[in-house]
């Protein structure tokens, strides 16, 4: 298999193609950032986190 | 024929020509206050979503920037100020300002909506169609006082900054946009004292154009004096404070200074000496509202060791 050689776009175009390419790299890093800042609400909280309830990490202590 | 060929004549648009398209210098401006709103704001964001809030809002009025160009390219064309921008100058086409234009404005509202809070996307979608819209399209060819309306697209930044971080508006981001909205309109006059060759050409009712400049001069005077209350009054805000106060009241006093001089000359002295107090009240106007607004930030940023605020 062989490539074919570069049409001269490709170069003319290179520097508005490593923009927009770079653009898209760091919203997808932001997207990222901020989807792990609002999971963990700044710091790793558990799911329902109530004594009895599903999931909770709390034990449930038994009245007496 | 359409095909690749038919563009080799065509002068290639780079990335920076897009950048430009998004008005960078404007750009900046609206980053400032935006950020000082944030900043300001009684409730801390995360570093994060503070950085993105300040990005989305940013790139909302880059949007509106881009719109403005694909709408106004036939009179940017014309001004020697605007004539070298990348639709007149033939590297981006008006097509091509209006896509960017919309898809920005669709990305950076709802990113903003989803990073902060819908009230404060609302706003920033409210602001582009304030600026591209009511602005551009409508009152800019159509009325003098169309800088003094449109005014408001560039004071809501510190707004939607205050409203990213709390969720409300209160009067402290009221007073914030005032601030902006007033000074608008002799910040722009002093520019079309100077400038008025350029916005008569292409038709643009500047009030130098349709008033004439006396009627300018008396407009800048006017206007400087009801923006003073709004500067002052912030003072005694939650935001506000000595430090803010003192620097108030010495720029408001210089401003109010520099417009009373503006006022007493005529064209005669302005001719003779080269429109030299309106270009250095211009250029004040610049420092004022900087300069109050990095007030603020000092307020904020020094409450923490007890000496901001009241």
């Amino acid at each position: 298999m062989t490539f074919k050689p570069e049409h001269e776009i490709h170069k003319r175009r290179f520097s508005r193609n490593l923009g927009v390419g770079t653009v898209l790299g760091c919203f997808v890093a932001l997207v990222f950032a901020l989807t792990v800042v609002k999971v963990t609400n700044g710091d790793m909280m558990h799911a329902n986190d109530a004594p009895g309830l599903l999931g909770s990490t709390q034990p449930i202590v038994p009245k007496p | 024929m359409a095909d690749i060929r038919s563009f080799d004549d065509m002068k290639e648009a780079g990335f920076g020509d897009f950048v430009q398209l998004l008005k960078p210098r404007v750009m900046s401006l609206v980053v400032f206050t935006a950020l000082v709103g944030l900043l300001v704001a009684p409730v801390h964001l995360h570093p994060v979503v503070g950085f993105a809030a300040i990005l989305f809002i940013a790139l909302g009025a880059g949007a509106s920037g881009a719109l403005n160009m694909w709408w106004d390219a036939d009179i940017d064309a014309i001004m020697r100020r605007t004539k070298s921008r990348p639709v007149p100058a033939g590297k981006v086409e008006a097509g091509e300002a209006l896509g960017i234009g919309l898809a920005l404005s669709g990305i950076s509202v709802v990113m903003l909506a989803l990073a902060t809070n819908i009230l404060a996307g609302a706003l920033l979608a409210f602001t582009i169609f304030f600026y591209a819209v009511v602005y551009s399209m409508w009152l800019k060819r159509s009325t003098p006082q169309n800088i003094v309306i449109g005014g408001a697209a560039g004071a809501f930044p510190p707004m939607i900054g205050w409203v990213a971080a709390t969720g409300y508006i209160s009067v402290e981001a009221c007073l914030m946009f005032m601030l902006i909205f007033m000074w608008t309109p002799p910040h722009f006059w002093a520019l079309a004292l100077f400038m008025n060759e350029d916005y008569s050409q292409a038709g643009v009712p500047m009030l130098t154009v349709t008033h004439g400049k006396k009627s300018t001069r008396k407009h800048i005077i006017l206007y400087t004096i009801a923006l003073v209350p709004f500067a002052i009054a912030t003072a005694f805000t939650s935001i506000g404070g000595p430090i803010y106060l003192a620097v108030a009241v010495v720029l408001n006093a210089e401003f109010l200074r520099g417009a009373y001089r503006i006022w007493r000359r005529d064209e005669d002295q302005a001719a003779a000496d080269k429109y030299k107090v309106e270009k250095s009240v211009f250029r004040f106007s610049l420092l004022y509202l900087f300069l109050h607004f990095g007030a603020l930030l000092a307020e904020a940023a020094l409450r923490p060791y007890g000496f901001g605020g009241w």
